[in-house]
This record gives C-alpha cells, sequence and structure tokens, in this order.
C-alpha cells in the first residue's frame, strides 16, 4: 500500500468503533478512508474476548469478540478501507495533522480531511485505586491476564483472587476455571455487583466461585511475588471494619476496577473532555469541540455493549464523510496565489473562485527588489494572461495591488493557480 | 409438590430475575420475564440447564500460538468440564478458517464447536 499524503477519514484504532466509522465513512462517500492501528491485526481488543454474548442487536446472533470483530475487518476490506498496522500515533494538531511511527514506515505525517478517533478505554491499574502493601510480581489487570490466556497462551497463576465485579473479572473467573486454575474469591467494594448479572449466574454461581460484596483488599502480601492478600470488609463510607481482616493465599491479583476513556491524543489535538465521562464532549454527529475531528465508542464512555458501539462508529464515520466531502468541494474552489518572477508575497495566499463571480478581489503584494523604469504586474494561469496593471516603478518599500474584477471570473475559474509576476514594460 | 424458584436469565444482557413454579423437573409457571426467551431459558434451565462454551485450542504454524472455539449450541451443563478436556487434546495446523469445524458433535451431544476466528499462518 503506498501512503498517501492526504486522507478524506484517517481512524485512530480499529476496535468496534473504528472498523464501523471506516466502513460507513467509506459507503457514505469518502474517497481515501485510513486506520491507523497499533496492534499487528485490526479487531482490537474483541479479538480477546473470545466469550460469546456479542451481536445480539446488530446480527441477532450470539456470537464470540472475534467473530463480531472478523465481520467488520471483512467488510472494511471489501469496500476498499486503507490500514496502517503497527503504526503508534504520536500526535493529533487541531488541524488535523497526524504524526505516527512504525517499524515499517518510520516517522510519518499525514493530513486528513476528517478524524475519527476510536482509541477505546484503558482498565484502571493498581496505582490508581491505591492499594495498599508490598508490591511484588502477580497483580494484573483482568484484561491483560485475558490477552495472554486467549491470545499469546500464558496463564497468569493457579490461585486467583480477583478485586472488582465488572464484566471482565466475572469473565476471567470463568475463562481460568475452564484452564484449571482456581479462583478463590470475587472482592467487591460496592454493595452491588457491578458487571451484568448474567456474567454473575454463568461466570460465578455456575462454578461456585464466591462473591464478597462490600469487601475489599487490606493488603497485598509478598515480596517477589504475590503470596495472599488481606481482604476486608467495608462499612457504606469504605472505612475497613475491624476484626473482618481475612487473608486468602493466592498467586494472582486480577483487577477489574473499572475503565477508563483513553484520550492522550485527543487532547493534544485541543479536543475538550468531560469530567465525567473522561471522553470527549461531542455533539450529535459526535463531533468534538475541534472542527473536523470526531469520536466513537468507548473513547467517548464506556459502553455496556459493542452493538452500541458500533452504532456510534456508524454514526461518526458518516459525519465525519460529510465533513471531508464539503471540505472538498471548497479545496475545489480555493487556488493559490503563487509569488512569480520580483514578487515576495501575496495576500491573500489563496483566493475561493466563487466570490469573483459577483465580487472583485484586491491581491496586494510587495516586490522584492526596485525596478526604477515602467513595469506590468501580470496575473497568470500557467500561460494565459488574465490581467495586468501598469506602474511607472515598484520598490520594497511600496505595496502594490491588481484587482481581479467579475470580467474575470470565466478564465479565472479554469485556474488550478494563480501567478503574479512584475515584468518590464 | 409446586415450588418456587428464582432465576436470573441469562439469554441476554437486561438479566431479567424469573420467578418459575416447577413441580419436580416440570415448569408450571414462569413470571418476570420481559421476553418469550426468559419462559424458555426457565423451562431449559429446571430440566436440562446449559451453557455455550468458549475456550481456545492449540494451533501450529498459526500467527497467533492459539484460536479461540466456541460451541454452536449450548452444551449441557454438566458436560463442560469433559468437553474442554476433549478440546484440550485438539492442535489444528494453520491457516485455520472462520467458521470451521473443531469437533463435531462433541461427546454426542450434537453440537459442534467451531473456529471463532480465521487464524492465517505465521
Amino acid at each position: 500500500m503506498t501512503l498517501k499524503t492526504v486522507y478524506d477519514v484517517v481512524v485512530i484504532g480499529s476496535g468496534p468503533g473504528g472498523l464501523a466509522a471506516a466502513v460507513a465513512a467509506k459507503k457514505e462517500g469518502a474517497q481515501d478512508v485510513l486506520i491507523i492501528e497499533r496492534d499487528v491485526e485490526l479487531g482490537g481488543i474483541l479479538l480477546q474476548c473470545i466469550h460469546n454474548g456479542f451481536g445480539l442487536e446488530t446480527f441477532k446472533e450470539d456470537l464470540p469478540g472475534p467473530t463480531y470483530a472478523e465481520r467488520f475487518v471483512k467488510e472494511a476490506q471489501a469496500v476498499g478501507v486503507e490500514v496502517l498496522l503497527d503504526t503508534m500515533v504520536l500526535d493529533i494538531t487541531s488541524q488535523r495533522k497526524i504524526y505516527a511511527a512504525s517499524k515499517r514506515n518510520g516517522f510519518i505525517e499525514i493530513e486528513s480531511r476528517s478524524i475519527v478517533l476510536a482509541m477505546g478505554c484503558r482498565e484502571r491499574t493498581r496505582p490508581q485505586i491505591r492499594i495498599p502493601g508490598s508490591r511484588p510480581a502477580g497483580v494484573y489487570t483482568a484484561g491483560t491476564a485475558q490477552r495472554w490466556v486467549n491470545v499469546e497462551g500464558y496463564m497468569p497463576g493457579n490461585r486467583v483472587v480477583i478485586l472488582g465485579s465488572g464484566d471482565i473479572g466475572m469473565i476471567m473467573a470463568r475463562r481460568l476455571t475452564f484452564e484449571g486454575a482456581k479462583v478463590e474469591r470475587v472482592l467487591e467494594v460496592m454493595d452491588y455487583l457491578t458487571g451484568l448479572t448474567r456474567n454473575y449466574v454463568q461466570c460465578l454461581l455456575d462454578f461456585d466461585i464466591p462473591l464478597q460484596l462490600r469487601h475489599t483488599i487490606k493488603r497485598v502480601i509478598g515480596n517477589e511475588h504475590v503470596e495472599g492478600i488481606e481482604a476486608v470488609q467495608v462499612d457504606a463510607k469504605w472505612n475497613v471494619i475491624p476484626g473482618s481482616e481475612e487473608v486468602i493465599p493466592c498467586d494472582t491479583l486480577l483487577l477489574s476496577v473499572g475503565l477508563i476513556p483513553e484520550n492522550e491524543l485527543s487532547r493534544k489535538a485541543g479536543v475538550i473532555l468531560d469530567p465525567i465521562t473522561g471522553g470527549p464532549v461531542v455533539d450529535d454527529n459526535f463531533q468534538t469541540n475541534v472542527n473536523g475531528i470526531f469520536a466513537a465508542g468507548n473513547v467517548v464512555h464506556v459502553y455496556d455493549l459493542v452493538d452500541w458501539v458500533t452504532e456510534a462508529g456508524y454514526q461518526a464515520g458518516k459525519c465525519a464523510a460529510a465533513h471531508a466531502i464539503e471540505m472538498r468541494k471548497k479545496e475545489h474552489h480555493l487556488i493559490p496565489l503563487i509569488a512569480g518572477d520580483n514578487v515576495r508575497y501575496i495576500v491573500p495566499h489563496m483566493l475561493d473562485k466563487r466570490n469573483l463571480e459577483s465580487s472583485e478581489i484586491r491581491l496586494q503584494m510587495r516586490v522584492s527588489k526596485p525596478v526604477e523604469q515602467p513595469v506590468w504586474l501580470e496575473v497568470h494561469d500557467k500561460n494565459n494572461l488574465i490581467t495586468r496593471r501598469a506602474e511607472r516603478y515598484v520598490r520594497p518599500g511600496e505595496m502594490v495591488t491588481v484587482v481581479l474584477k467579475p470580467d474575470h471570473f470565466s478564465e479565472v475559474e479554469k485556474a488550478e493557480s494563480l501567478t503574479i509576476d512584475v515584468v518590464p514594460r | 409438590m409446586e415450588e418456587i424458584q428464582k432465576l436470573i436469565c441469562i439469554s441476554c444482557p437486561k438479566g431479567c430475575t424469573l420467578e418459575v413454579t416447577v413441580d419436580g423437573d416440570t415448569v408450571v409457571k414462569v413470571s418476570g420475564e420481559t421476553c418469550k426467551k426468559g419462559v424458555d431459558y426457565a423451562e431449559k434451565e429446571i430440566s436440562d440447564p446449559r451453557r455455550m462454551i468458549a475456550t481456545t485450542v492449540r494451533v501450529k504454524n498459526g500467527f497467533h500460538p492459539l484460536v479461540p472455539v466456541y460451541s454452536l449450541q449450548p452444551v449441557p451443563k454438566p458436560l463442560i468440564q469433559d468437553v474442554l478436556k476433549e478440546l484440550r487434546k485438539v492442535e489444528l495446523t494453520a491457516p485455520v478458517v472462520q467458521g470451521s469445524v473443531v469437533l463435531e458433535n462433541v461427546l454426542d451431544t450434537g453440537v459442534n464447536i467451531i473456529a471463532s476466528r480465521d487464524m492465517p499462518k505465521s
């Protein structure tokens, strides 16, 4: 694939939001659509969510994550979405310049008429919830363990305690049980389940994995590696209830304690974030405060269902395409003014040809060097002289003006650029 | 003897709480459901509880060392561990195509285990 320098729509991330956005943008008529993905394949986190339960709304089928992802990957390929894999986006500007890097292409600069942010979300980690105790190996987020077990083929350990009753934690409790580990306990600080009830039934109840509400971890035990945790009951204000401590021996602690939209890039682009969701503030087209930058999926707020992420992706992609098409139209009428012989600069730098139909456009410039004899200020479209103005002399200190008039519209309309030269008469 | 059991429907993410009146293995009455799936689920859950299975099997020369697989229909709950045991014996060779049958009629349940995704060669 040859990389273009300008795209209609660039989508950052290839999870369900990004894939839907790219497919929708292409279908809406965007010409060049590119997905930039940091992983080595398309699909995002769905690829490690091997459990079923996806697609009940979108496809009226009960699919595993990878199958759901693959349908969109194939559609993206079929409609001609371009893809950059193994590529990390480093920076995005409010002018929609994208800087990225990869082993294959090195440092990359791309401009895009529209951008869809689809970076998804990230798990809360141990430092973000401040668990006391030592800091041994063996403490992981549930999603990290999920990646190891389902994609890479490693087990995080054999005796597991899970903190947090989020869906990924419960699903990993079942998954690790399937692979022969013993899940000792699921602890939840709230007095209610934070994940879906169906997951409580089919992931914990089915395998007799005990769930304790209003419980948390008082400390992690172990030096080199986790040897156990001390669980403790808390009151409604999360104060530890003395005497309720219980040491649970284990070699692995998994955290399933919430997801946060991943918006480092959005911030760099000047996108305003909502402090409650942690994601961009968007309008009903999923456009952010930055013109032409859209956002879709878990990067905006964390959804319950992938089907709703897909829906949001479609909407964002569609609107991103419409924005790009509108910009293209404008660019089509917008032509540059080029400083030719003995012209240092011209203001304006560009002009919208349509404006010349009804009104004059004044072009003001300075020359590079003085000419103390009569000269022409000539406006050309390549070899076609459109208009010229006579001056008795020109000097850098004295600004000169040429006026384009509606009479010139029919000639200017054909031009892709205009050049101004100062030549002797 | 009729008795009332509380079940949580797992057919969709709503997770409706069902009150199921049963007489032995027969469902007499279901309430609390918000769609027809709830009634079906209750009847099945009382007489023959079944679950979908999703796991991984090893794959030789694959882009990844594992390929995710799942049961096309739910399998009887008491057989889950046995089905997993069967799947541990399986080793596929890349390329694997999404939807291809990994284990046909596993343990005579009539259920096929299929690949959840394509797994190209490494």
